[in-house]
């Protein structure tokens, strides 16, 4: 388990938990509860602001109880905020807008993101940040299995530690993990930059351990202070990439498949 | 010893029925090569099929309608479950998913024109969606694939309907496949890869596995594009009964059904000829699965595989199908094989009317490469305006079978209009044996 991501949850208390959050706002935030508003409008509402509409600018949602797809497809410069748990695709395919999860988030968080900023100060479910193409997801606690699966641009940090076939197929972007990685970490990898400061359960095809560079440790290093996390040595990071060995088909390498 | 009589008779050569000379080819190729056949094109070896089906024209216990002058409908509309903007097509026949990448831009703007000039659909494929495309297609259908090249939420938004893959017919069970000399600069920065490497597409969506995973997906889909967008599920068929049942369960708007004669850019030779059930079973199968969950003609059934004419349109639709879709045949209307280029086929080892290399974009009429040279030699107007007669012609053929049994909408057409020449075609069409009573396998039962 990654470090602090407990102690600040403040999960199904409803209004209560707005000001676990902070006090003083200088802008107005327009308060969203999923145990009145249906999710439908809520996600409506997020979207009519990508065209132009005018409206608040930050959001906090309440009550999300595990619902799936909440603020998917952004595509404006807002800040929501999640007051609680987040069921799958929580995020998806998000652009410009800053989505903070105070909870734990199911499978698929971020997917496809394009830009914009995720957070999640919980852990996170399966195939975190899959197919991304921008922007920045940060999970304070674990994600699980396939993590940053067929990454192709977006950059992920995770204060913990990430399951079995993450990076799986990573065609581009930075995954940094805090802690340890799974079995099968970056299969079959193209050109992400992987980077591990814990123990690798083990390296998938192609995936092979790499030389961490000057110009490694300084995107290491602006990863981390992005993510928040700067309290991190990079130094105590290990790099992992493609050995491009399975780039083009030969046969002395069909074993390797 | 052979004596010279003998030598001389060219009948003492016998091919071997188990090692016919292709097969002997295919093992010394490889033999030297030490890799599986990669192809495109479709399944090769004879499939029970449209063609062994009939259709009765009407007599004396039905009238027919007039050929010229009786209105036969041909509209179809697609997505009515959920989506609040289904497409309203003008035939029932689209155009099939094809990437851009696979395909040369300019080929993927013809059929974006031909399917603008007779009111139907486009789709787009494994590669992302390109300004052309998008520009000349008034319908365009964006595919959702496990490797979610160029996948982006805009694109999501510009499409008119959203087709999520899980399979196709070509290769039930695997991923897309595109070679490194068709990787292009363009290629490689929509695909976010490297250019020239070997794309081995994965076999599994990355973010969901199984029915109710996929529900969720298609929930996750419709809440970005506001419950606008129809989306659609595209299967190979296998286990079609099953397949069709849980697509319905998900959420399917419409389901696309590819059956294993579907055609295909890059696959292994051994996955195109020994994977999936023909178009012909499938077809009774996902309408068996429609109907037990009153979900027939509620939500729409596209058939893909082995379209080539306006028959096998017709029979389809009797099957119960909604639609059809073309890929093949939509090529080899663009110039595809053509004896035009006879000459250039030699040069590569092929010949017209064999040509399936599709992977290995060095086509000589431009339409399955990404080399500039070769592709500016394809006229993406003419190119469109042929895919366009063709598609007339489908649909004149079908209309010309359903006023025969007097039908004044192709999907009027039903199974009782129909017939099967051989007894495996009756049990799989389930329709009975022509002249009998006799369906295989359905002796009396649903």
């Amino acid at each position: 388990m990654g470090a602090g991501a407990g102690d600040r949850l403040r999960v199904g208390e409803g209004a209560g938990a707005v000001t676990a959050i902070g006090e003083a706002e200088a802008v107005s935030v327009e308060v969203v509860d999923l145990a009145v508003t249906p999710l439908r409008e809520l996600n409506q509402r997020l979207h009519d602001l990508a065209r132009g509409a005018p409206g608040p600018r930050r959001w906090r949602i309440l009550n999300p109880n595990g619902a799936h797809a909440i603020a998917c497809g952004l595509d404006a410069d807002v800040e929501v905020e999640i007051l609680g748990h987040a069921g799958y695709y929580c995020a998806g395919m998000n652009k410009r807008a800053q989505v903070k999860v105070h909870g734990n988030v199911g499978t698929g968080v971020a997917e496809n993101i394009m830009s914009g900023r995720v957070e999640v100060e919980g852990n996170a479910s399966q195939s975190a940040g899959a197919t991304g193409r921008g922007g920045l997801l940060v999970v304070h606690g674990d994600a699980s299995s396939r993590c940053g699966i067929s990454m192709k641009g977006v950059d992920i940090v995770v204060r913990g530690s990430v399951g079995h076939m993450s990076a799986f197929m990573a065609q581009k972007g930075r995954l940094v993990v805090c802690s340890d990685a799974g079995e099968a970490l970056g299969d079959s990898i193209y050109e992400a930059h992987l980077y591990v400061r814990g123990a690798v359960a083990g390296l998938g095809a192609d995936c092979v351990e790499k030389e961490l560079r000057p110009h490694h440790l300084a995107e290491l290093t602006e990863l981390l202070a992005q993510a928040g996390f700067d309290d991190l040595d990079p130094s105590e990071f290990r790099r992992y990439g493609s050995a491009r060995q399975l780039y083009n088909f030969h046969v002395d390498h069909a074993g390797s498949y | 010893m052979s004596t010279p009589a003998v030598e001389h008779n060219p009948w003492h050569l016998r091919e071997s029925y188990l090692f016919p000379r292709h097969v002997i080819a295919e093992i010394q190729r490889a033999a030297a090569e030490g890799i599986y056949d990669i192809r495109g094109f479709g399944a090769k070896r004879r499939l029970p099929h449209f063609d062994d089906l009939l259709f009765l024209g009407a007599s004396v216990s039905r009238y027919p309608l007039e050929g010229y002058r009786e209105r036969c409908d041909t509209d179809v509309t697609l997505g009515t479950r959920f989506a609040t903007k289904p497409l309203e097509l003008k035939i029932p026949v689209t155009i099939a998913g094809m990437s851009f990448g696979a395909l040369s831009a300019p080929a993927k703007e013809a059929l974006g024109r031909a399917a603008t000039e007779v009111g139907t659909s486009t789709t787009t494929g494994d590669g992302g969606m390109t300004p052309e495309e998008r520009e000349h297609s008034k319908i365009l259908v964006y595919q959702l694939l496990p490797s979610r090249y160029g996948m982006n939420p805009d694109d999501l938004r510009r499409a008119d309907a959203i087709e999520v893959v899980v399979g196709q017919g070509a290769k039930p069970g695997g991923g897309g496949m595109l070679l490194g000399h068709k990787i292009s600069d363009r290629v490689a920065a929509m695909r976010d890869l490297p250019k020239g490497i070997d794309q081995r597409s994965a076999c599994r969506h990355p973010d969901w596995t199984g029915p109710d995973d996929l529900e969720i997906k298609i929930h996750e889909l419709r809440e970005i594009t506001d419950w606008e967008k129809p989306i659609f599920v595209k299967i190979g068929a296998t286990r079609t009964y099953y397949d069709v049942q849980l697509a319905v369960k998900a959420g399917a708007d419409a389901i696309v059904l590819d059956g294993m004669q579907g055609g295909t850019a890059a696959t292994q030779d051994v996955f195109i000829e020994h994977v999936g059930i023909p178009t012909l079973p499938a077809i009774p199968l996902a309408v068996e699965a429609l109907q037990e969950l009153g979900m027939h003609r509620q939500l729409q059934l596209i058939v893909s595989g082995g379209i080539r004419t306006g028959a096998d349109v017709a029979k389809a639709l009797a099957l119960g199908a909604d639609a059809v879709s073309i890929g093949t045949a939509a090529l080899i209307a663009m110039g595809d094989n053509s004896p035009e280029y006879e000459a250039e086929y030699r040069k590569i080892g092929s010949s017209a009317g064999y040509y399936d290399d599709w992977q290995a974009g060095r086509d000589p009429v431009g339409i399955s490469t990404q080399d500039d040279e070769l592709a500016a030699r394809f006229d993406p107007v003419l190119g469109g305006r042929r895919v366009a007669n063709y598609l007339r012609v489908l649909t004149l053929e079908a209309q010309t079978l359903a006023r025969a049994c007097g039908k004044t909408h192709l999907h009027n057409l039903e199974p009782e209009d129909l017939v099967a020449l051989t007894v495996e075609a009756a049990a799989m069409a389930r329709v009975p044996l022509a002249g009998t009573s006799w369906i295989p396998g359905h002796d009396g039962a649903s």
